[in-house]
């Protein structure tokens, strides 16, 4: 029981080092991809290609001036950011890193906790977070950051309903609200994007919006309302928000390839004679390539299209997506009836 | 709209095909210290008063270069050359203070045109930053080649004979 214990806080912090080591590097990331696709070479002086980037930012977010408006709700105002980075990193915990890695004839799971429940608990972690954004932009006593926080809560309210009707097909499909039961059906090349394409865009436009991100970034659309919901704040609290945003970003394309790519699964597996503990290391590793492409792909759609107005955000959500969903649900509720 | 641009996807997919086509094309940044943007032969940067062949001093303080500043960015005070200065200045008269402003100055070149003696030339080199505006107010400390042979600047791309031709050229009324 103790070995079970200590296994696990190992587990847990260190999927909460690599969550926060993702998130430094996606900046950086994120500002290389942005060059390379407008012809530049992105930021390159910090070290060499520019790896001490993440380091450097960090240093001078915490270097800054800590300012805080005087009409603010000072309780408030420091918990925003800090809900904000604490749900970003909770949803992690449910989804399998890989599998069961196999130590002295026990097997230990790659998964901090095998719910059964698994999606239903990301999707409340997940919209809890908007709290987060909510009680910033109110704190913060400004129009600007208010209606940057009116506009994350009616945006991540209304995506999250498509979001979840999009699930709801896969589930049916698996029989199972357990991730790990999710991931263990879509053995070798068995994906579930084969049989739910049109869920997987619909989950994949839900979570661009989830996760404030271009096209969807209206939160914090800097035209129209200076910074958004975090106008009012600075230095490491403002660190944590965007440090957040790119977690979520993590974290969603890591549920995006566990539903829909096969999770650690990869093509002829079986064919591979290898011990279970070598099996389950490449796993993690395909895992985490999966991510890095959806996360590329995240970046790449930001750098591509322009912000989307927010009643077209809206029409898209209530009267686009949501409908689809639910004929997608019918749909695959028909053919598994047939079968 | 179509169904098909109703739907955005096309469109959408269409964008991102584009800018990944970037993604491995050639990129334009020059990175500045280390690589720097190459210059045209005769670009029209910082100033250089110009020595003759014995190191002397080629400007005679005539002030045309002056006049002919549309930006009135150059001032100078004449002086005369004394006895044993003969080393120093080509010609009886020199220019004992010539300053350019070069936040004055729009380098169109006619200074360099005005000029009869061959003193003044537009050179490749740029006018770095200063934090003072007196910074920018080059007297003869840095508008003069320096002496060693060595470390002469080289104009003879601006200098070229048809030009020189054109200046020598006594049936035409300038030069008279």
């Amino acid at each position: 029981m103790d070995t079970f214990i200590i296994y696990k806080t190992i587990l847990a912090s260190s999927i909460l080092i690599l969550s926060l080591l993702v998130a430094m590097y996606s900046t950086l990331i994120e500002r290389k991809v942005a060059g390379f696709l407008q012809d530049r070479l992105g930021p390159d002086r910090a070290g060499p290609w520019g790896l001490f980037q993440p380091l450097a930012d960090g240093i001078k977010l915490f270097f800054k001036e800590e300012f805080m408006p005087n009409t603010a709700d000072k309780f408030l105002y420091i918990l925003g950011p800090s809900l904000t980075m604490l749900i970003a990193l909770l949803t992690s915990a449910a989804i399998p890193w890989g599998s069961d890695l196999v130590i002295n004839g026990k097997s230990y799971p790659l998964q901090v906790a095998d719910i059964n429940i698994g999606i239903l608990y990301i999707f409340a972690i997940v919209s809890i977070g908007v709290y987060g954004i909510m009680i910033g932009g109110w704190a913060s006593n400004n129009k600007y950051s208010l209606l940057g926080a009116i506009r994350a809560s009616s945006q991540m309210i209304s995506y999250e309903l498509a979001m979840s009707l999009s699930i709801i097909s896969v589930v049916m499909m698996t029989g199972s609200l357990s991730l790990k039961d999710i991931v263990g059906q879509q053995h070798g090349f068995n994906w579930n994007i084969w049989y739910q394409p049109a869920a997987f865009i619909i989950f994949l436009v839900c979570a661009f919006a989830e996760c404030n991100r271009s096209p969807f970034d209206l939160p914090e659309c800097e035209t129209e309302l200076v910074g958004g919901y975090h106008t009012e704040y600075s230095s490491m609290k403002l660190g944590f928000y965007l440090f957040a945003e790119y977690i979520n970003m993590f974290i969603s394309a890591a549920v995006m390839s566990t539903l829909f790519f096969g999770g650690y699964n990869f093509p002829f597996m079986d064919k591979l004679a290898v011990s279970p503990n070598t099996m389950a290391l490449i796993g993690f590793f395909v895992l985490f390539a999966k991510i890095t492409f959806l996360g590329f792909v995240f970046m790449w759609v930001r750098w591509t299209l322009p912000r989307f107005r927010y009643d077209q955000l809206m029409r898209l959500g209530w009267r686009a997506l949501i409908p689809l969903a639910i004929l997608n649900i019918l749909i695959t509720g028909i053919v598994i009836l047939v079968k | 709209m179509s169904f098909w641009e109703k739907i955005y996807l096309p469109a959408v997919l269409n964008g991102m095909r584009i800018t990944f086509s970037h993604f491995f094309r050639k990129k334009t940044t020059i990175r500045y210290p280390e690589k720097k943007r190459e210059f045209s032969e005769i670009y029209r940067g910082r100033h250089v008063l110009k020595r003759d062949d014995e190191g002397r001093e080629r400007c005679t303080a005539c002030g045309l270069c002056a006049v002919a500043c549309p930006a009135e960015a150059i001032t100078m005070i004449a002086d005369e050359r004394r006895p044993g200065e003969e080393n120093l200045y080509r010609e009886e008269k020199y220019a004992s203070v010539y300053e350019i402003n070069m936040l004055r100055c729009i380098f169109c070149g006619l200074c360099e045109e005005a000029c009869p003696k061959e003193a003044i030339f537009l050179t490749k080199r740029i006018i770095p930053a200063d934090y003072e505006r007196e910074g920018f107010i080059f007297g003869k400390d840095k508008l003069l080649e320096p002496l060693d042979a060595d470390k002469r600047i080289d104009v003879s791309k601006r200098e070229t004979t048809a030009v020189l031709k054109f200046k020598k050229d006594k049936t035409k009324k300038h030069n008279l």
